[in-house]
């Protein structure tokens, strides 16, 4: 299907592409058994300026927004999705920076990230607060110039291997939702240390790793937004963010259905090719169906947001504002529906087409010898962070009944 | 302290089934083009010795079509400095001799280059005469089949070249010619701010008038060899199975066949 993609677009798949099938298909066993950081894959991606292309030229970006990130993600995700991550975590870093870090923390963090220099990280998910954000434990006070912070945050993807993070804090417990907080935080800072590595059934090269706060100062000008916005941070982020899931997503779909393709026109059985029997094609119709139409989805709602973002990041840099200030005085939409409508449609479809992919590849499907095993056990996240599916759903019905009653409110006022 | 270096690539089919037509000319229309895959070794070896050697610059230099602005751009994309198409429709049919005459009065034009790199040979022509035949015509040392580059500064270059039977190795005085072998490196990709400077760039033309060549000593005419014809390599056949239980039975078998054949 031709999207209509710009040349600098199509740069990004096929330098993507390049990586994903000669440096990152040899060696994605190995990572996937070893649980081991592949730095060797991330050395490659900074050279060929992979981590930027969704920033601003201004922060050492390609100058692109969600678009490029999501084909950047697919095309490595058809390779490996726990490889692909990397970059993937280090958006979900410098989105909510760039969306409501002010003109200095840009500056300050944003090169770092765009360049590869420094990966970052994300983490709002504690031991006992997942759906449940408002429920957090983790405190942040203030005292003179700094914030001293204390608790406990786990699932931190890319943790570890990351040097900046972006954490919530409940700054007035007593404020529930409202008392959260969001901060910037650099590795190393005293008070802050790693606790327990997960192991995981997927993604299993990207580290997950519990965050440990123990007294950690660090100035106030790392909080990120306003005191109590936290929520506020982590939806916008999200409604920018989830699409690069979807892209994920859609990757690790796409890589199951090539490798099943090949297969099932090498494997024959009764003498024949097995993909010559109708009840694979029909599986290999519904799954190619399935993807086109995810994919379609995604790229939509890329464009759309990018219309809104790259205006609003322009003149927020020009001006000296907020970038989440000036998509507001520019009339942007709030993207929570159809960002939670691609993270559903395509990690559904990733999960279903997986599945579909061992059955078809039959026993050697389910081996560890054969790649689409671990595209199945890939995709499986997709479908829980950055919000489960669940809590999608739960926006997407949300967003539909608030804009039913605004209409209804309208048309109130009309007659 | 820096050299300059230049690298003569050429545009070449990507694909490795060239089709062959009536008049037995390669038939290289519509096929998707790129680096002489040799050629990227050339330029990754010359991107090392400019990271080796501050103020180092890498010019590329392509002779053939317009279209070699494609591959100039590519390698521009990879972290080479500059670039120039060396074309005109008076070098079209050009053997390896007047091509080598080209490269050199380019080579002289750019004036300051002390290294000067080739791929092995190209994957379409084979011929690998061009280290030797630009080395010849400048006067200048030249190697080929180098794969590997032990030593480089701004007067020499020390290399080791492949030998049937191990390496020699060899220092020359630059300027010098050094063609290189795919053991020499592993190429880089390109970075998409590459890619964009690239297209970018403007790449200067540069036909036979520029290079102070008289229009008369180059193209098919003023060639002294010519390709009078090619053929495809007929396709191998199926090979016989020798069969036995025991190798010793495996080799009376294998001197009945060897005796049957008339081999012995």
């Amino acid at each position: 299907m031709d999207y209509e993609l710009t040349e600098t677009q199509l740069d990004i798949i096929n330098l993507a592409g390049e990586i994903a099938d000669k440096k990152i298909k040899p060696v994605r066993a190995k990572y996937d058994a070893s649980e081991e950081f592949p730095w060797e894959i991330i050395e490659e991606m900074r050279k060929a300026d992979l981590f930027g292309v969704y920033l601003p030229e201004e922060y050492g970006g390609l100058g692109g927004a969600n678009l490029e990130l999501i084909l950047m993600s697919e095309r490595l995700s058809q390779a490996c999705a726990g490889i692909g991550l990397s970059a993937l975590t280090s958006s979900l870093c410098a989105i909510p920076i760039l969306l409501f870090g002010n003109p200095d923390q840009r500056k300050r963090y944003l090169p770092d990230l765009a360049s590869g220099k420094k990966l970052g990280s994300f983490c709002i998910t504690e031991p006992a607060s997942g759906s449940d954000a408002t429920s957090m434990g983790a405190t942040a006070t203030l005292e003179g110039d700094h914030y001293v912070l204390n608790g406990v945050k786990n699932f931190c993807s890319g943790g570890k291997t990351s040097e900046t993070y972006v954490v919530f804090f409940s700054t007035n417990p007593s404020k529930g939702p409202r008392g959260i907080s969001a901060f910037i935080i650099e590795k190393g800072t005293p008070g802050f240390s790693f606790g327990k590595k997960e192991e995981k059934m997927g993604i299993r090269c990207n580290p997950t790793y519990e965050l440990v706060f123990e007294n950690c100062q660090i100035p106030k000008e790392n909080l990120l937004y306003k005191e109590g916005r936290g929520l506020h941070v982590a939806q916008g982020t999200f409604d920018l963010s989830r699409p690069g899931v979807a892209a994920q997503a859609l990757g690790i779909a796409q890589g199951a259905l090539n490798e099943t393709i090949e297969y099932t026109r090498q494997r024959k059985q009764f003498g024949v090719p097995v993909s010559s029997f109708q009840a694979m094609q029909h599986m290999l119709a519904d799954c190619a169906t399935q993807i086109e139409a995810s994919r379609a989805l995604l790229y939509s709602v890329a464009k759309a947001m990018d219309k809104d973002v790259i205006p609003a990041t322009q003149k927020a840099i020009k001006e000296g504002i907020l970038v989440y200030d000036a998509m507001k005085k520019l009339g942007a939409k709030r993207w929570t529906k159809e960002s939670a409508m691609v993270k559903v449609f395509c990690s559904d479809t990733a999960m279903k087409v997986t599945t579909d992919c061992v059955q078809m590849c039959g026993g050697i499907g389910y081996m560890r010898d054969f790649p689409v095993e671990k595209f199945m056990r890939d995709a499986k996240i997709t479908q829980i962070y950055e919000g489960t599916n669940q809590v999608q759903r739960n926006e997407i019905g949300m967003m539909l009944i608030k804009e039913a009653a605004s209409a209804a409110r309208r048309e109130a006022v009309a007659a | 302290m820096g050299i300059h270096i230049a690298v003569c690539i050429k545009r070449t089919p990507s694909s490795t089934s060239v089709a062959i037509d009536e008049s037995g000319q390669i038939q290289t229309a519509g096929l998707p083009h790129g680096i002489n895959p040799f050629d990227e070794y050339a330029i990754e070896e010359a991107l090392r010795i400019k990271e080796k050697l501050e103020g180092s610059k890498v010019t590329i230099i392509s002779a053939g079509a317009p279209e070699s602005e494609d591959v100039v751009k590519a390698a521009l994309a990879l972290g080479a400095d500059e670039g120039v198409v060396v074309t005109d429709p008076a070098f079209d049919g050009s053997d390896t001799m007047v091509t080598s005459l080209i490269l050199s009065k380019t080579v002289e034009k750019l004036g300051d280059v002390k290294l000067i790199l080739f791929g092995k040979q190209t994957n379409d022509g084979e011929s690998g005469h061009m280290t030797a035949l630009v080395g010849a015509r400048l006067g200048r040392p030249s190697i080929s089949a180098v794969r590997k580059v032990t030593d480089i500064d701004a007067d020499s270059i020390t290399v080791q070249r492949l030998m049937d039977d191990g390496a020699d190795t060899l220092k020359l005085n630059l300027p010098a010619v050094v063609g290189v072998t795919k053991e020499i490196n592993e190429p880089r990709l390109p970075s998409l701010k590459g890619k964009m400077r690239a297209k970018k760039a403007a790449i200067p033309k540069w036909g036979a008038g520029d290079i102070g060549v008289d229009a008369a000593v180059v193209g098919k005419d003023a060639s002294p060899t010519g390709v009078v014809k090619m053929e495809p390599v007929p396709a191998r056949t199926a090979g016989t199975a020798i069969t036995g239980e025991t190798p010793e039975e495996l080799a009376k078998n294998l001197v009945e066949k060897l005796k049957e054949t008339k081999f012995i």
